[in-house]
């Protein structure tokens, strides 16, 4: 890699120590403790900026700090350049769903500037980021949560610049009107938000300050045009695969390939003798082939002789997960849901309606495999990776940059993450396993090191969607109604392995065999039904599992949505009406069935051949109802149209939202018609795209997104629009074939 | 030793010769707007034109490009304002935005030969192209928007530009 020239994140750019890192436990003590005003302006003329704008999180520090105060400079979001360069810090991942461009809209609608005179950066780990230190992007949250907070910087902001002007010019703030990034007096003279950053940073952060009312607003609720799209037509994106310091070296390395074995002995010999292999090193995971680029590294790797301990689970496959699944329904679960007498229904009503649902292993299979950069030097340890979690207090397992340090074996104080664009997240880039691994390595070998995992790396050592197993039961009264509603859920548990346990009443309610993401969707679902039981019986398995584009809605929107659609048969009635009429006490969800309802012309027949499904489901905060039209076509099914309606409160970003339904159908349905990993002798069968496959552009439907209007509080987008697709899908089968479809993926018989 | 040209610039490259050509413009010369996706030519994110034809770098070996003109994302136009570039940021095409170079330099490929291409062009066309995030749908309108822009002077000619556009970014 001699000629390579110095990375994009170069290594040697030592950029602000600010904000340096603190116990998160105690943030406010340490924020005004470890902030010094010193810092502040230090920071502020590294970054060459005039005034730098904090905020923090309501929930855990209430509303905004003066500027004099040492709270000022650690949770910056907002940078305003003496040039007049407006910079928003963006604290969440960019994996596409639009954080680098929504979050920002946030500030510059309240900062009153103009959309091209915004950029991004992203905000470094820290814990003035995110919730109570956690500095995640997932659950679909990063403007739920920021809503608040980012609206009230940019007003903060444009607030003090006002002041600034006011001094200026001597006259009464009120005056003086805020418009493209510059401040306007009565008498029609100007100053720009750069001309005035300098003098802005001395006044005082004000306590509160109004915020627009949402008929005022002319960015959020608008499609301007992405922060992040030029840069990706022109190869310059920097992702964690392109990151580092131009002299890293490149591993591969060798995991076990059953779940849960342990490295028993090797011979670095074969991998030494590979042309450009420098040294093969033994890790907690593996042993990892380091070499001058990727194509060596990978050859040692797969030259190593090694011997794997293939531990107690070797003989694992699908046909036992099943009859586990099932022995632990057979001897009862834990009861998440019990309203009314269910026994009783059914022995009151007629003929139980009964099915079993069965879902496979799900990888993530982002586009861009597995990756981290870490260089560990003199007591300090860099990262340049792609994460969904930066930063969280080491008690609760930490972050990128505490699992970086504790691998590595250095100070978190002294461990800096850079955060990457994301070749996909998914959920998959919320496990830290890929960096703990990198930052050992980094640790034991000397000059910045890259691991890279190959596409059957990933999809054969993935944290899955979990496997699933459901046994329902229904009877209906007399007007063809659900009387009682028995749900039984197998499953493993995903939160087992992230909770925090030391949060008193934590594990109780959220661990184990309470875990809310086995069962949500099915716990709580809408439909009224006056007697119901849900139980959940948690399977312990060595397949490791991890949270996936919508978690539980993955499985639960599939088996509820499809099982609602099987009692509607039975009661010889419309699936449409069918749900309204279950659902009268559920307004959001009613609006958008009706709206996607109207939209395909639902009681219209469907063309020749074809027939059309339906499902709505709420997720993280949002309402979305699907319509899939579709054929069969060779045996196979083919999804020719799409409709969705969505509700996710105000939308900030139209364009955006269209993009993440049509994203989130596309991730579902290739989930539906193709998804699968199996396990067999203990490990992954699928390693690449020939086995597990993709839709691909000629399968891909044309999806028509409606937009609710709403003044509610913002909901996610990122996972909501991907839940119904596929009982929408099997729905449809239902109604051109008769084929009930309960086993994931779809085949036709 | 494989000589070749990369973006319009004559190079020679000492690896072994069966390395793939995506590890020589990723590694050797630091143009990683190439991406890895599969290894075995199954998604098209290490897409590249080779005399004008899209191939697979991850599973091309570097020898056989011995004399070729190969054109990556960084070498498509000097400022991104290749028609198909132009036309996927008014489609606001990219979401994680990792497949999207090969996405491209297969579109430019494809209204090389095919001015107004169909639906059923861009089918066949692009099908070897994965994308996670599900844009197809906007790959397909901005390459039918691309191919309305054929009136404009940069044109729709890959590897007609060979400034190397560098690999290099500023974050």
């Amino acid at each position: 890699m001699s000629e390579q020239h110095e990375g994009p994140i170069g290594a040697e750019s030592e950029t602000p120590d600010a904000p340096q890192n603190d116990a998160p436990q105690n943030e406010e003590a340490d924020g005004k403790k470890g902030f010094s005003r010193r810092t502040f302006v230090k920071v502020g003329v590294i970054a060459g900026a005039g005034l730098t704008l904090g905020v923090s999180y309501r929930l855990i520090r209430g509303p905004g700090q003066p500027a004099t105060d040492a709270a000022f400079a650690p949770s910056a979001f907002l940078r305003i350049d003496t040039d007049g360069s407006i910079t928003v810090m963006v604290d969440r991942a960019e994996m596409g769903q639009g954080v680098a461009t929504a979050l920002p809209q946030l500030v510059a609608e309240e900062l009153d500037v103009a959309w091209d005179q915004v950029s991004f950066e992203f905000a470094p780990a820290h814990p003035a980021y995110g919730i109570f230190g956690m500095q995640v992007t997932g659950g679909s949250t990063s403007v739920v949560q920021s809503w608040e907070p980012l609206r009230e910087a940019g007003a903060k902001a444009r607030w003090m610049l006002r002041e600034a002007a006011a001094q200026q010019w001597g006259v009464p703030a009120a005056q003086i009107r805020m418009q493209g990034g510059i401040a306007i007096n009565a008498d029609g003279s100007e100053l720009t938000y750069g001309a005035l950053a300098s003098a802005a940073a001395s006044i005082g952060v004000p306590r509160s300050v109004p915020l627009k009312d949402a008929t005022d607003f002319e960015i959020i609720g608008t499609s301007v045009p992405r922060l992040d799209v030029p840069e990706k037509t022109t190869g310059e994106a920097i992702f964690g695969l392109d990151a580092g310091p131009s002299d890293t070296r490149v591993a591969v390395v060798a995991r076990s390939p059953v779940f849960g074995g342990t490295l028993s002995g090797f011979d670095p010999a074969p991998a030494l003798g590979v042309e450009g292999v420098d040294e093969v090193v033994e890790l907690e995971s593996g042993v990892a082939v380091v070499a001058n680029g990727y194509p060596a590294a990978k050859a040692g790797r797969d030259a190593l002789l090694v011997e794997w301990d293939e531990g107690p689970e070797s003989d694992l496959d699908d046909a036992e997960i099943l009859r586990r699944f099932a022995t632990a329904i057979e001897e009862g679960g834990g009861s998440v849901r019990d309203d009314g007498d269910v026994e009783a229904a059914f022995e009151e009503n007629g003929e139980a309606i009964q099915a079993t649902y069965r879902l496979p292993y799900l990888a993530h299979a982002t586009m861009e495999p597995m990756n981290c950069t870490v260089w560990v030097r003199d007591g300090r340890c860099t990262v340049w990776v792609g994460t969904q979690f930066q930063n969280a207090p080491a008690i609760a397992g930490g972050g990128a940059r505490q699992v970086a340090a504790a691998a590595a074996g250095v100070d978190a104080d002294d461990t800096e993450i850079h955060t990457t664009f994301l070749g996909g997240g998914f959920g998959r880039r919320a496990e830290r396993d890929y960096i703990r691994e990198a930052a050992e390595l980094a640790g034991k070998v000397s000059g910045p090191v890259k691991v890279i995992w190959s596409r059957e790396d990933d999809m054969q050592h993935d944290f899955y969607r979990p496997a699933s197993y459901h046994e329902l039961g229904a009877v209906l009264d007399s007007d063809g109604k659900p009387a009682g509603w028995q749900h039984d859920i197998a499953t493993q548990s995903i939160l087992e392995h992230l909770v925090p346990v030391w949060i008193p009443g934590f594990a109780e309610h959220f661990a184990g065999s309470k875990d809310p993401t086995a069962t949500e969707g099915a716990s709580n679902h809408p439909y009224h039904v006056p007697n119901i039981n849900v139980n959940f019986a948690k399977v312990d398995l060595p397949v490791p599992v991890g949270f996936w584009r919508s978690v539980g809605h993955t499985h639960t929107g599939f088996v509820v949505e499809s099982f609602i659609d099987e009692l509607a048969h039975a009661a010889g009635q419309d699936p449409y009406q069918y749900r309204r009429e279950l659902l009268d006490a559920h307004p959001r969800h009613l609006a958008v069935l009706d709206a996607v309802a109207k939209a395909s012309d639902w009681g219209s027949p469907a063309p020749e051949g074809r027939a059309r499904g339906i499902a709505v489901v709420e997720s993280f905060g949002s309402y979305v109802a699907e319509v899939a039209e579709v054929s069969v076509e060779d045996g196979r099914p083919r999804v020719h149209k799409v409709w969705c309606a969505i509700d996710c409160g105000v939308v900030v970003n139209p364009a955006i939202v269209r993009a993440q339904m049509e994203s989130g159908i596309v991730y579902g349905l290739t989930a539906g018609l193709y998804g699968e990993i199996n396990i067999d002798k203990g490990r992954a069968v699928q390693g690449n795209f020939d086995t597990y496959r993709m839709l691909r552009m000629n399968e891909s439907p044309e999806v028509e997104v409606l937009l609710m209007p709403s003044g509610d509080d913002p909901g996610g987008v990122g996972e909501p629009g991907t839940p119904p697709i596929i009982p929408a899908v099997t729905n449809a089968i239902f109604a051109l074939t008769g084929q009930r479809v309960r086993d994931l993926p779809i085949r036709l018989t | 030793m494989a000589k070749f040209t990369v973006n319009g610039e004559a190079r020679e490259i000492s690896v072994p010769g069966a390395n793939p050509l995506l590890w020589v413009l990723r590694e050797s010369l630091a143009l990683t707007g190439t991406k890895f996706g599969c290894g075995i030519g199954q998604c098209g994110a290490c897409t590249v034109l080779l005399n004008g034809q899209p191939i697979r770098s991850c599973q091309f070996p570097v020898n056989a490009a011995e004399g070729a003109e190969i054109t990556t994302i960084e070498g498509l136009s000097p400022d991104g304002a290749h028609p198909v570039q132009r036309a996927w940021v008014e489609e606001q095409v990219p979401q994680c935005g990792y497949c999207q170079s090969g996405q491209i330099m297969a579109a430019s490929a494809l209204l090389a030969t095919t001015e107004n291409p169909t639906d059923a062009d861009i089918d066949a066309a692009m099908s070897g192209n994965v994308c996670r995030c599900g844009t197809y749908g906007a790959i397909r309108r901005a390459i039918h928007r691309a191919a309305e822009m054929a009136g404009d002077p940069r044109g729709a000619q890959p590897g007609g530009r060979v400034e190397t556009g560098g690999a290099g970014g500023d974050r």
